[in-house]
């Protein structure tokens, strides 16, 4: 870890300061909470096991920031092994799958971080769209079972786009090249991406209580045209506010924090069609409170791909 | 056993608990008992042999010092790194399942009786062996009930290990790493005049009651 002070270490520093300070307020908002309504209530319970999983998640990202950008490339690969882990569980697969899917995990989720960190652009874009969709299948139908193949064969490659390849665009705005914008600065655009989109999910939830009305999938999920719109806007605020960590200007990182959180919502609705498909609630029990890492993680995995591109299109 | 040789056993068994958590994120479902430390026989479906670490990950380390898997003696005494990994670091009671094998006139459920009576929890495969079939179970074999008449106190606990056959198929070499649950049911004991066959057929719908519904195709 480089010691000196630069600009972007000292603004790493104060950002991680202010989270934590928020977490802070939250965490004594919990306990005045917890000392007025006794021990076992369950809603207070809820919040403070979230708040709990929100340290956690701070800490570990704060370590990863520190151990420079292999840290970060290395904690996304994790992120996304768990996120594979927690896809493939619910898809349909037979015996003959079974080696394809073990190169899933242990090859192509390796390889994509590595092309990534290695900032091959060219083949982090095209090697699970292209190699691992068609080699995959080659594999499984090696072992000559047909039964249901198309399903088998087209989950695990939705398995792998949505936990492997759009993921590891979170790590790859880290290589990101803007003018004006020192190359150090990647992983602040990584915490304006995660920050936003998090705000916005966090607002629309609470918004959707107060004055959301029209549900936007009767029957399917609680999310209502009222508090989308309110987390939206939120989420372009508080972009504006957090507009020294991105190289847009005020404007443009209010439009692209707006643009994130709306792609990240329509996201946790296409999660909540499969989830409700293959009858759970959540994805797994890995994180306490929140369900699992794609229950955590879903608005982000479908806004960073269209954030990363976005960014390349207009200010590469 | 030597000190060293049990600190070994100590470290080995962390290591594979750790590394059966990493992999499946095996996860205890404990819907009709409390994971307190309590004598019980946990009998569960059995169709790998990564179903017993798989079990034995999942319990608190206070439960995990006192349960002890039986298994079969002429599959851990193989070899002298089986005869060390499951004698003294599962703490496996060995039953011989090929009476060739055994002295005249040893029952092989003495050994079982003997570690119910100095306090153990036992994990038992009823089953007998893995199965292979498409069917949830294979019939049980009458070890549970005669552990259930002869020990009337000892909870019987339904135990299913979700989700085993696609982490680990028999004949594949490596793991997937998929998410198993292991769920654990009201305990059942042998009833007053119960038949044999009534039990274990009671006992088996116990176990595959705990089944979670599938809706793939």
């Amino acid at each position: 870890m480089n010691l000196e002070m630069t600009p972007t270490t000292s603004n790493i520093f104060s950002l991680f300061l202010g989270v934590c300070g928020i977490l802070l307020v939250l965490t004594i908002f919990g306990e005045i909470l917890r000392a007025r309504a006794g021990d076992n209530n369950p809603v207070v319970e809820t919040f403070m096991t979230r708040i709990r999983s929100w340290w956690g998640m701070v800490i570990l990202f704060a370590l990863a920031l520190m151990s420079g950008k292999v840290g970060i490339i290395v904690l996304f690969a994790f992120a996304s092994f768990a996120a594979l882990r927690e896809f493939l569980t619910l898809t349909n697969k037979r015996r003959a799958d079974h080696l394809s899917l073990a190169l899933g995990f242990f090859v192509v989720l390796p390889l994509q971080y590595l092309f990534v960190g290695l900032n091959w652009q060219g083949l982090a874009a095209v090697f699970i769209p292209v190699y691992a969709f068609l080699m995959l299948p080659i594999v499984s139908a090696l072992r000559g079972n047909s039964d249901r193949f198309l399903i088998r064969v087209a989950e695990t490659q939705w398995a792998l786009m949505i936990a492997v390849f759009c993921m590891s665009h979170v790590p790859a705005l880290l290589m990101v090249e803007v003018e004006g914008y020192p190359d150090d600065r990647g992983v602040l655009l990584i915490a304006f991406l995660i920050m936003v989109v998090q705000i916005g999910d966090l607002l629309d939830f609470f918004f959707g209580r107060r004055i959301g009305k029209t549900r936007i999938i009767p029957n399917l999920s609680s999310k209502t045209w009222e508090g989308m719109a309110a987390g939206v806007l939120c989420a372009g605020l508080a972009g504006g506010l957090l507009a020294w960590m991105t190289p847009f200007g005020i404007g443009g990182a209010v439009l692209m924090a707006a643009l994130a959180s709306a792609v990240g919502m329509f996201g946790t609705l296409v999660f909540a069609a499969i989830k409700a498909d293959r009858g759970v609630k959540d994805w797994s029990h890995l994180i306490p409170g929140q369900g699992g890492f794609l229950d955590q993680l879903d608005s982000v995995i479908f806004a960073a791909p269209v954030f990363y591109h976005v960014t390349m299109l207009i200010y590469g | 056993m030597s000190l060293p040789r049990k600190f070994a056993a100590h470290m080995v068994g962390q290591a594979i608990s750790l590394l059966v958590r990493f992999l499946t994120a095996v996860r205890a479902d404990w819907q009709g008992i409390e994971p307190i430390n309590k004598q019980r026989v946990y009998f569960a479906n059995h169709v790998s042999n990564a179903d017993m670490p798989m079990i034995w990950s999942c319990l608190p380390p206070s439960l995990r010092r006192n349960v002890r898997p039986v298994a079969a003696a002429d599959y851990w005494l193989k070899n002298k790194l089986r005869a060390f990994v499951g004698p003294e670091v599962f703490n496996c009671v060995l039953v011989d399942r090929r009476p060739e094998a055994r002295e005249t006139g040893h029952d092989p459920m003495q050994n079982i009786f003997d570690a119910l009576d100095a306090g153990s929890s036992l994990i038992i495969f009823p089953e007998g062996n893995r199965n292979m079939t498409e069917d949830p179970l294979l019939p049980f074999k009458a070890g549970l009930f005669n552990m259930g008449k002869a020990r009337p106190d000892v909870d019987l606990v339904p135990t299913w290990i979700a989700n085993v056959t696609e982490i680990m198929p028999k004949g594949e070499v490596i793991p997937l790493p998929l998410i198993c649950t292991v769920t654990f049911g009201e305990p059942i004991h042998v009833q007053d005049g119960e038949s044999k066959d009534a039990f274990l057929k009671r006992a088996s719908d116990a176990l595959v009651g705990l089944a979670p519904q599938d809706t793939r195709l």
